[in-house]
This record gives C-alpha cells, structure tokens and sequence, in this order.
C-alpha cells in the first residue's frame, strides 16, 4: 500500500527490526548476489591476519539493502525515487539492526524521510534519506 | 563499474532480494506482482549494485589465470604492496546514492557508463588520512533511456579503523 499525503505529518517515524544476530551466512548470501567478493565480508583468516581487522564484516550495501527494505515497506511498491546513505560505522556478525524512516517533507507529492540505521548498542551504522512518490 | 550488457533477470532478482532479508513476493512472484501497482517484478532498490557481476574485470571476484588476495593455505594469495592502507581489497564504502528514473526489472538490459566524479582527503580519529573518492554511474536501458542514476563514494584509509 502507498502512502497518502494527507495521512502524513512531519515528524512521522517508521520503524522495522533488519535483522537480529547477523549470521556470517547472510553475508556470505550477499557477496554471492552482488557479486562483490571482498574478502574482508567472507574470509576469516585473511581478514584477521591482512586486513587487520577483528572478524569479517558486512558489506555496507547489504546494510543499504536491508535498509532499503524498511524503506520500501513503508512507502509501497515501485514509490521510490531517490535513495541515498553515508556508511557511519561497520556492521559486524551478531549485530542486530534496527532502521527508522522520519517524514520531513510532504509537498508536490513527494515525502521526503530521514533514514537511519542503527546497532544493537545505539550505534548509528547508517544515515541517510529517501525520497517516494506519495497519493 | 563500467559494464556493456546487463540483463536484468527474475532468478538473479530473487536472490538477490534473498540475500538483503527481503521477502516481499514482488521480487520473485510474477503472479502476485502482477496485482501490485508495478504491475510486473521489478527489483529492490538497491539491485543496480549487482551490476559488477556484468563486467568482466571487476576486481574483486577471483578469476581463473590470476591471483586472488583472500585465503588459501596462506592468509593471502598474493603480496600487497606496502602502504596500501587498511580495509583490505578496495578501500571501504563510505556513501552511496540512487536516483531511480524508472523502476528496472526482468527483460531490461541495461549498461552502466562510470564517470569520476571528486576526490578529497579528511583526517580520521579512527583511520589516520581518509582518502575519498566518488563515482558517477550512469544505467541507460535497451532503449538507450537513464533508468538509474548512482554515485558511490568509496575510501581508503591509512590503517585499519580502530575498534
């Protein structure tokens, strides 16, 4: 269902569970998809001994898709129209995110939200903003 | 990434909608999309990023007559040239953006012409020297239209980021 212009009010929040415990799994479904097979996202040793970092992590475009997800249940199907986020912090397995949407513009038939994502510790791991078509 | 022939296609679709935890039937079931206001699959938002699978020298999937970076029997496949900072094989992802002109989905073939866009430097807290860089990708379909417009912001840091 898309959302009607009239039903909507500044200040307005969305808010969806992306996902609780990461598994390395879904990672490793995402490097698959996306086809971006850094090993940094899948491979544990190189990234521990090479990379210097303390486990694998999450492509922040699989955080930007779950986002995305959030984003499209709220606003309905095909309404979206702009889309876009700065990666604040990484998003590691065992992380549970939640991701709020905020109205902050309703005009021409365009809400414009607010987005965010954030971890289980309150970190934000994604901030950014959407655009959709509204009724 | 630049890529000639794109064919966006209802299997590749639906794991990729699989991959971000997304369940919603539009994605997968023509049947069902067809009762929703597209009227057809289309494909999640953030699909456009999975046009590296269409360009055959995209750097960071392993290809049969070179060397990869990940693990063997060893850490890494091959020796990094010093100084290449932290993050691994391409930098991080700092920022990314999509302005969609049309929603894609299952029969469009698309190209993606990359054009750079600005690069800055910033000191980190965490990293040491943030060095950042933007590009431009432009998705045209078989009709030669803009379908999607991205811009990707991608980072290199002088060492790993502190935890």
């Amino acid at each position: 269902m898309a959302l009607a212009a009239k039903d909507l009010n500044v200040g307005d929040t969305y808010t969806e569970c992306l996902v609780e415990d990461l598994k390395r799994t879904q990672i490793v479904m995402y490097a698959g998809s996306s086809g971006d097979y850094n090993p940094v996202h899948t491979d544990e040793k190189f990234t521990k001994e090479i990379a210097g970092y303390p486990s694998v992590f999450a492509h922040g475009m699989l955080t930007m898709g779950m986002t995305g997800r959030m984003v499209t249940n709220y606003v309905g199907d095909g309404r979206i129209t702009k889309y876009g986020v700065r990666f604040t912090s990484q998003v590691w397995p065992g992380d549970t995110l939640n991701a709020t949407a905020t109205v902050d513009d309703v005009s021409d038939g365009i809400v414009t939200l607010s987005v965010e994502t954030t971890n289980q510790d309150g970190v934000v791991v994604l901030s950014g903003y959407a655009n959709a078509r509204v009724d | 990434m630049a890529v000639n022939k794109f064919p966006v296609e209802g299997s590749h679709i639906m794991m990729f909608a699989r991959s971000i935890a997304d369940d919603n039937q539009i994605y997968y079931d023509a049947d069902y999309a067809a009762t929703t206001e597209p009227g057809k699959v289309i494909a999640p938002p953030t699909f456009a990023q999975s046009s590296a699978q269409f360009d055959p020298d995209y750097f960071l999937r392993p290809k049969l007559d070179e060397d990869w970076f990940g693990s063997g029997k060893e850490a890494t496949g091959i020796k990094r040239e010093s100084g290449s900072g932290g993050g691994g094989g391409g930098g991080l992802h700092a920022e990314q953006h999509f302005e969609y002109h049309r929603h894609i989905g299952p029969g469009d073939v698309l190209t993606a012409e990359v054009k750079p866009g600005k690069t800055w430097e910033k000191e980190g807290k965490r990293s040491g020297k943030l060095v950042f860089s933007e590009t431009i990708t432009e998705y045209r379909d078989q009709n030669g239209e803009l379908v999607i417009t991205a811009r990707g912001v991608g980072v290199r840091t002088e060492r790993p980021v502190d935890q």
